[in-house]
């Protein structure tokens, strides 16, 4: 996230304290996409992740008088959306709490690569290197109508992924959240964090290589 | 990589778990300067890469949600009861 927007939410902010609907509506506008995305992931359909949403900005405004501006706003908003929509998904659908969640997607073991694309180590040359290396992307361009297929596929392997990472690297990668607002936003630390969007990142680059070349 | 010597060669098998942290700036300098030599020498590698910033570039264009039109009404309407009880 850059400086420029930044600044143009604390103006934002000081324009809706001041009474203006506009900037309201703006920043409403604004985190939308983020915010439906990232409460559609703790509740069960659509129609209840826009009422969180809705929730969300009500809560804002009874909140907003005692809002200090020690963290950013968009960090702060994004803190009630994730309780309220935690608090609405587990009434709705689940009772596993998303620590608990979390802890055991870091603990389950994980390698980025399948094992045997590496030679073995102890290999006299070359030990843990590849044996079937990555073939470059770029030598089998993607054709235009390919496109779609390509999002589909990686929007369907997003959907696929275990749920923290799901969310890790949707606000990371998808919603241009910083590492520190999105461990913030979710209860994790910033190590915990990368080790999620480490297996995320990896399980999707797999899926490319998977539509890539079959 | 803590336990690594900073002068041994990094295999590939430990590169793909550490590309995040050096993406993210998460590596100490010699780890990082560990992983750019072994990236000089080893296509790959470096493919391997290339794949994960076309990966996180690729994440970057899906498609977007909004909201209702019934939503962003109640939350105008919303909006202008919060600021005349202010006034």
């Amino acid at each position: 996230m850059n400086v420029a927007a930044h600044d143009s939410d604390t103006e934002l902010l000081r324009r809706l304290r001041a009474g203006e609907e506009h900037a309201f509506v703006t920043l409403v506008d604004r985190y939308a996409a983020s915010m439906l995305r990232i409460a559609r992931m703790y509740v069960p359909s659509h129609a209840v992740a826009e009422e969180v949403v809705q929730e969300t900005w009500l809560g804002v405004l009874r909140g907003i008088d005692g809002f200090e501006e020690r963290s950013s706003l968009r960090t702060w908003v994004f803190r009630i959306l994730v309780n309220r929509a935690r608090t609405r998904g587990e009434r709705e659908r689940r009772t596993v709490p998303f620590a608990t969640l979390a802890q055991d997607e870091l603990d389950a073991p994980f390698t980025a690569v399948d094992a045997d694309r590496f030679l073995p180590a102890d290999h006299d040359r070359w030990p843990g290197h590849w044996a079937l290396p990555p073939e470059r992307w770029d030598d089998s361009p993607v054709r235009h109508l390919d496109v779609m297929h390509l999002r589909t596929r990686l929007a369907d392997a997003v959907a696929a992924l275990p749920e923290t990472q799901r969310l890790v690297v949707t606000m990371r990668d998808l919603e241009g959240f910083d590492a520190a607002e999105t461990a913030a936003a979710l209860g994790l630390s910033e190590g915990n964090q990368r080790v999620l969007l480490h297996r995320a990142r990896s399980r999707l680059r797999k899926e490319l290589e998977e539509v890539r070349h079959g | 990589m803590a336990e690594r010597r900073e002068d041994e060669e990094i295999a590939c098998r430990e590169f793909v778990e550490v590309i995040t942290d050096y993406l993210e700036g998460a590596l100490s300098d010699g780890e990082a300067r560990a992983l750019e030599e072994h990236l000089q020498t080893c296509p790959g590698c470096e493919t391997y890469l290339a794949q994960m910033r076309e990966t996180i570039a690729r994440m970057g264009s899906l498609p977007r949600e909004e909201l209702s039109d019934a939503t962003r009404g109640v939350l105008r309407d919303a909006f202008r009861s919060w600021s005349s009880r202010r006034e």
